[in-house]
C-alpha cells in the first residue's frame, strides 16, 4: 500500500514538474505565427510553410477551416492572419480604428468534379453548370449534356450534388461565376461563402467535398483543382466566354488573369474572364492581416515576422506553387503585393526592412 | 458540533477554529461556484443570442430557411432534423437495449456471460463518438448506399436514416445499464408470487418485472434521448449537413450540433454567429429538460424501493 | 385442453428466452465490429515512427502523431487541475450537507452540467476564453474539458463520501480533531478509491472529446508545448483526416483511433484494479 502511494505520489510530481515546464513555455520568446482560413491553398500553404519552418526555424500553424473562419478569426483578432479566396469588400476592410489588406500569393482554378463509371471526360456550358447545381438538371444522361457531348457514354444515374457545408471562399468563387452566367443563380441564390444551395449534400472544406466525391458515384461537385489531381478526379472542360472549351490547368488560369487590369488593392474577381483561351472559374487567394500591427498589445516582434513571412510567400514562396498545380503570381501583382507589405505599419512605423 | 468557541480563550483553539471556518467557506464556495457556472454558461448563452433574437424572434423557430446571404435564419430544420435522428435512434435501439437490461438483470445476472455483456457494453459506451462516426463514415454509409441502390432512391449513403443507425448503438449502453439496474431492484417476492402460482419465467418479466421497473426504463429512455440530442460527431459525419428539411428517412439534413460544428468558426456576420449560439441555446435547453426529467424520474423509482 | 396451453405457454417462455440472448448479442455485435475495423486498419499503421514523428504535409509520407498525443496528455492534466480540486470540494460539501437550499441547488446544476452538449461547452468556452485571450489555446480547450469532467468528479466524490459509514466521522470529532481535518484525513482518504476511479472514468470520457476542441484548442501541425497556444488533440486529428480525401491520411485516422481506442480500454482496465484493490472494506 505504502508502494503504491509513493508510486501515485511520484506520478503526481512528474506530473506537476511536466505542467510547470508547460506553462513556463507560455512566457518563451518564441514567436509562432497563427493562420487561419481557406481550403483551396492548404496544399500550398501546409508544404510552403513546413519549409519556412525548416528554413527559418519560425512556426506558422494553418488550419484550414474555410475562407469564412479565416475572416471571422482576424476580425476577432484571435489569428495573426487570415486566408481566403473570397475578398473582402471595401466596407468591410475597415474596421473601427484599423484596416484589412490583402495580398495574393497564387492562382487557382475551381473545378466541377464528377464521379462516373468508365471516367469519361465530360464537357460543360456554363448553363448546364447551373441547371445542376440548381437541381433542374436530374440525371447524367440528361439531353442537354448529352448535345454537346456526342459519342460519349453517360449513364442514366441520378446526378448528385455536392457542396461545402462551411463557410467557403471556393464557394465564393463558384457562385460568384454562376451569378455572372446564370440569371436566375444569381436571383434564386446568389453568390456568397455560405449559401441557401437549392439541393445537394454538404461536406467541410474541398477535402471532404472531394471524399464524398470519391466515395459516392454520380456525384458532382466543385473543388480546386489540385484536389482533383491530387485524388485522381475527373473534371469537366468548361466552355467559357469567347466559346472555346477549356481545360483547367496552370496555363488556362495564367491565361485568365493576364491581361485583366489588377487593381492595386489586389482584391478582383477573375471569373468568367475575357481571355480567349482563359478558364473561366479561374481565381486569386490571399492572404489577410491588419495594416496596423500594433493592435490588442501585439509584439512588434509578431509585425517584423509577419511581414517577413508575407515577403517570402511571394518571393521564395512561389516555386512551390507549379508541383502542386497551382499557378504563380505574375511579375505585375508580385510588385503590387510588394508595395502593399511595404506599407505594413507597427504604430505608425513601417515594419518593413529590407 | 458541540464546542462552544465563544467562550473559549485557548489561543491554539481559536486557530483550529479559524481554519474550520475557512475550510467550511471554502466547501460553501465550491458549490455556489458550480450553480454560478451554469448560470453563467446560460446567460453566456442568451446574451449571444440577442442579435438574432430581437431580429428574428419566433420565426427562428418556424422558418426553413437557412440562408446566410440573404441573413434569413430558421433552424426548424435542424430541429426535425435533431429530433427524427433521435426518436429513431432510440426506435432502434430500445429492443435492443431492453433485451440487454432483461438478459442482465433476470436470465444471467451472474457468471461468464453477465460479465462479458456487462463489459461488452461499457466498452461500447466508452468508444469516443469521432471514432463511430468515422467507422460510419467508411464502414456504414456504403452498406446504406448498397441499400439505397437496391431501393432504387437516390445512392447518397449518408443521411438521416444512417445517422440514426450510428447513434442507435452509441445510446444502446445508457438504457441498457438503467434499465438493468431497475429491473434487478425488482422485490424477488412479487416474482416468487408469480412464480408459485405457476406463471413461466416469460410470464413473469411481462406481467410482473417489466410493470414494476416501467419507470425506472422510461428514464433510461428519456436519458439516452439526451444523449442523442445532443451528440454531435459521429451525426455530423455522416447526416449529409445539406440545411434542408428532410422529405425522407434517406434523405441528407442536418442536427443543431452539426450545424454549430461545421459553421462556427465560420460565420463572419453577425447574425449568422449569434444564430448559431441561439441554436446552441435551444439545444441546452431541450437536453436539460429532457435530462432532468430523466434524473427526476430514476430518483423517484430509487426512493420508491 | 389444459395440458396444450401448457405446453404453449413453455414453448413461448423458451423462445422469449432465446429470442432475448439473441437479441443482446446482436446489440454488441457492433462493439465487435467497430473494433474489429480499427484492429484491422490501425493496426498496420502503428510503428515506432508513428508514434514519434510529427504530421507531414499532403504527399509526404512517414507523418506522425506525435503532437497529437502530447497535445491529449496536456489537455487531460490541464483539466483534471480545474476541475478535480474544486469538484473533490464541491463533492464534500453535498456529502456532508444532505439537505439545504444550496445542496439542491448544486445537485440540479450538476445534473443539468453532466446532460449539456459537448458542442455548446465549446461555444461557450470560446465565448470566455478564446475571444478575450485573443487566441486558440490548449488552455481554452481544458476549461471546456473541465467543465464536461466537473458534474462527474463531483458525483462521485458524494456518492462515495455518503458510503463512508457515520460512525468513522463521529468517532474522529468525538477525539477532538477539528472538523476539517476530520474531512481531510478521515473521511476523504477512506473514500480515496471511488474517487481516484471517478476521476479516472472521466477521463476516459474526455480522452476522446472532440466538438468542443473544434474551437478552443484548435490543432496544431508542431510540436507545442505552450498551453496557450493551439495545439493538437488525437480526436481532433482523427476528424480532421478521416473527413479528407487522402488515403494516406486515413490510414494515419486508423492508427490513431487504434491508438485512442487502448488508450481509454486500458484506462478503463486501470480503473477497475484501483477500485478493486484500493477500496477500503467497511
Amino acid at each position: 500500500m505504502r508502494k503504491k502511494l509513493g508510486i501515485l505520489t511520484a506520478g503526481l510530481v512528474a506530473g506537476m514538474m511536466f505542467f510547470g515546464f508547460c506553462l513556463s513555455q507560455g512566457f518563451a520568446k518564441d514567436v509562432e505565427l497563427i493562420g487561419a482560413g481557406a481550403t483551396f491553398p492548404y496544399p500550398l500553404y501546409s508544404k510552403m510553410f513546413n519549409a519556412y519552418y525548416r528554413e527559418f526555424g519560425v512556426k506558422v500553424n494553418y488550419q484550414s477551416i474555410g475562407s469564412g473562419g479565416g475572416i471571422r478569426q482576424l476580425l476577432n483578432k484571435t489569428v495573426d492572419f487570415g486566408a481566403t479566396d473570397a475578398f473582402m469588400s471595401d466596407e468591410e476592410i475597415k474596421t473601427k480604428d484599423n484596416y484589412i489588406l490583402h495580398i495574393p500569393t497564387c492562382l487557382g482554378a475551381v473545378v466541377v468534379a464528377y464521379n462516373l463509371p468508365g471516367n469519361p471526360q465530360i464537357k460543360f456550358t456554363p448553363e448546364i453548370i447551373a441547371d445542376i447545381f440548381l437541381g433542374k438538371i436530374k440525371k447524367w444522361n440528361d439531353p442537354r449534356i448529352l448535345a454537346v457531348n456526342p459519342g460519349v457514354n453517360l449513364p442514366g444515374m441520378n446526378v448528385m450534388v455536392v457542396h461545402r457545408s462551411d463557410g467557403s471562399g471556393t464557394t465564393f468563387v463558384f457562385s460568384d461565376y454562376l451569378s455572372k452566367i446564370s440569371k436566375e443563380w444569381e436571383k434564386r441564390v446568389g453568390k456568397g461563402k455560405a449559401l441557401n444551395w437549392p439541393t445537394g449534400l454538404g461536406a467541410k472544406g474541398n477535402e471532404g467535398v472531394s471524399g464524398l466525391i470519391k466515395q459516392i458515384p454520380g456525384t458532382c461537385g466543385y473543388v480546386e483543382l489540385t484536389y482533383a489531381l491530387q485524388n485522381n478526379m475527373i473534371f469537366g472542360i468548361i466552355k467559357n466566354k469567347s466559346g472555346n472549351f477549356i481545360k483547367p490547368s496552370i496555363e488556362s488560369v495564367n491565361l485568365a488573369a493576364a491581361g485583366i487590369k489588377i487593381p492595386s488593392h489586389t482584391r478582383i474577381s477573375i471569373t468568367d474572364t475575357e481571355a480567349e483561351y482563359g478558364y473561366p472559374i479561374s481565381s486569386f487567394t490571399w492572404l489577410i492581416f491588419y495594416k496596423e500591427q500594433g493592435y490588442a498589445g501585439r509584439e512588434k516582434r509578431k509585425a517584423t515576422e509577419l511581414v517577413k513571412l508575407l515577403w517570402w510567400v511571394v518571393h521564395e514562396g512561389q516555386r512551390f506553387c507549379e508541383p502542386l498545380h497551382y499557378a504563380p503570381l505574375p511579375k505585375n501583382v508580385v510588385e503590387k503585393a510588394e508595395s502593399i507589405i511595404k506599407s505594413v505599419v507597427y504604430k505608425g512605423e513601417p515594419v518593413f526592412a529590407r | 458540533m458541540g464546542i462552544d468557541y465563544k467562550e473559549t480563550t485557548d489561543k491554539s483553539l481559536k486557530k483550529i477554529s479559524s481554519s474550520e471556518l475557512i475550510f467550511r467557506r471554502v466547501l460553501y464556495i465550491s458549490a455556489f461556484i458550480l450553480v454560478v457556472l451554469v448560470g453563467a454558461v446560460f446567460f453566456s448563452l442568451l446574451v449571444s443570442s440577442f442579435p438574432s433574437l430581437k431580429k428574428l424572434g419566433i420565426r427562428f423557430l418556424f422558418g426553413k430557411t437557412w440562408d446566410p446571404v440573404k441573413g434569413e435564419f430558421g433552424a426548424f430544420s435542424f430541429l426535425v432534423g435533431t429530433l427524427l435522428t433521435s426518436f429513431l435512434a432510440l426506435l432502434i435501439s430500445l429492443p435492443f437495449s431492453l433485451s440487454i437490461s432483461i438478459f442482465l438483470g433476470e436470465y444471467f445476472s451472474r457468471g461468464f456471460f453477465s460479465s462479458f455483456l456487462k463489459s461488452a457494453v461499457e466498452i461500447l459506451a466508452g468508444i469516443p463518438s469521432v471514432i463511430y462516426g468515422f467507422w460510419g463514415l467508411f464502414i456504414l454509409v456504403p452498406v446504406v448506399r448498397a441499400f439505397e441502390i437496391k431501393l432504387g432512391i437516390m445512392p447518397y449513403g449518408v443521411g438521416i436514416f444512417t445517422a440514426s443507425l450510428v447513434l442507435s448503438i452509441m445510446i444502446i449502453p445508457y438504457s441498457a445499464t438503467i434499465g438493468r439496474e431497475v429491473i434487478q431492484l425488482v422485490p424477488s417476492e412479487l416474482k416468487e408470487a408469480a412464480f408459485s402460482l405457476g406463471a413461466t419465467k416469460f410470464e413473469v418479466i411481462r406481467k410482473v418485472v417489466l410493470p414494476y421497473a416501467r419507470s425506472g426504463i422510461l428514464a433510461g429512455i428519456l436519458l439516452s434521448l439526451g444523449r442523442a440530442l445532443g451528440e454531435t460527431m459521429a451525426v455530423t459525419m455522416v447526416i449529409g449537413n445539406a440545411n434542408i428539411l428532410p422529405d425522407s428517412i434517406f434523405s441528407p439534413s442536418n442536427t443543431m450540433a452539426s450545424v454549430i460544428a461545421n459553421e462556427f468558426a465560420e460565420a463572419t456576420e453577425t447574425l449568422h454567429l449569434s444564430s448559431l449560439i441561439e441554436v446552441g441555446l435551444l439545444l441546452f435547453i431541450v437536453t436539460t429538460i429532457v435530462n432532468i426529467i430523466g434524473r427526476q424520474i430514476v430518483k423517484k423509482v430509487s426512493i420508491e424501493v | 385442453m389444459q395440458g396444450d396451453k401448457v405446453s404453449v405457454r413453455i414453448f413461448g417462455d423458451k423462445a422469449f428466452k432465446l429470442f432475448i440472448i439473441f437479441l443482446s448479442f446482436v446489440a454488441v455485435l457492433p462493439l465487435f465490429l467497430v473494433l474489429g475495423y480499427i484492429i484491422k486498419n490501425g493496426i498496420a499503421s502503428v510503428n515506432w515512427q508513428f508514434l514519434i514523428n510529427l504530421p507531414k504535409p499532403v504527399g509526404e509520407a512517414g507523418g506522425g502523431i506525435s503532437n497529437a498525443l502530447v497535445g491529449t496528455g496536456i489537455l487531460m492534466l490541464l483539466s483534471c487541475v480545474f476541475s478535480v480540486p474544486l469538484g473533490i470540494l464541491a463533492g464534500i460539501y453535498l456529502s456532508e450537507h444532505r439537505r439545504g437550499k444550496l445542496s439542491y441547488l448544486t445537485r440540479l446544476c450538476v445534473e443539468v452540467l453532466q446532460g449539456v452538449p459537448s458542442i455548446v461547452i465549446g461555444i461557450v468556452a470560446y465565448l470566455w476564453v478564446v475571444l478575450p485571450m485573443r487566441t486558440f489555446s490548449a488552455f481554452s480547450g481544458g476549461v471546456a474539458l473541465s467543465i464536461m469532467m466537473l458534474p462527474v468528479v463531483v458525483r462521485t466524490t458524494e456518492e462515495t463520501l455518503k458510503l463512508v459509514p457515520n460512525a468513522l466521522r463521529e468517532a474522529s470529532l468525538a477525539l477532538g480533531v477539528p472538523y476539517h481535518r476530520t474531512i481531510l484525513k478521515v473521511i476523504l482518504p477512506a473514500g480515496m478509491s471511488g474517487i481516484v476511479s471517478g476521476i479516472l472514468l472521466s477521463l476516459t470520457r474526455i480522452a476522446g472529446e472532440t466538438a468542443p476542441l473544434l474551437f478552443t484548442a484548435f490543432g496544431s501541425s508542431f510540436m507545442n508545448l505552450n498551453i496557450f497556444k493551439p495545439m493538437s488533440a488525437l480526436p481532433l486529428l482523427i476528424f480532421n483526416y478521416a473527413t479528407s480525401p487522402y488515403p494516406e491520411w486515413h490510414s494515419i485516422a486508423w492508427g490513431a483511433s487504434f491508438v485512442l481506442v487502448v488508450f481509454v480500454l486500458v484506462l478503463n482496465l486501470i480503473t477497475k484494479l484501483v477500485v478493486r484493490k484500493w477500496k477500503t472494506q467497511f
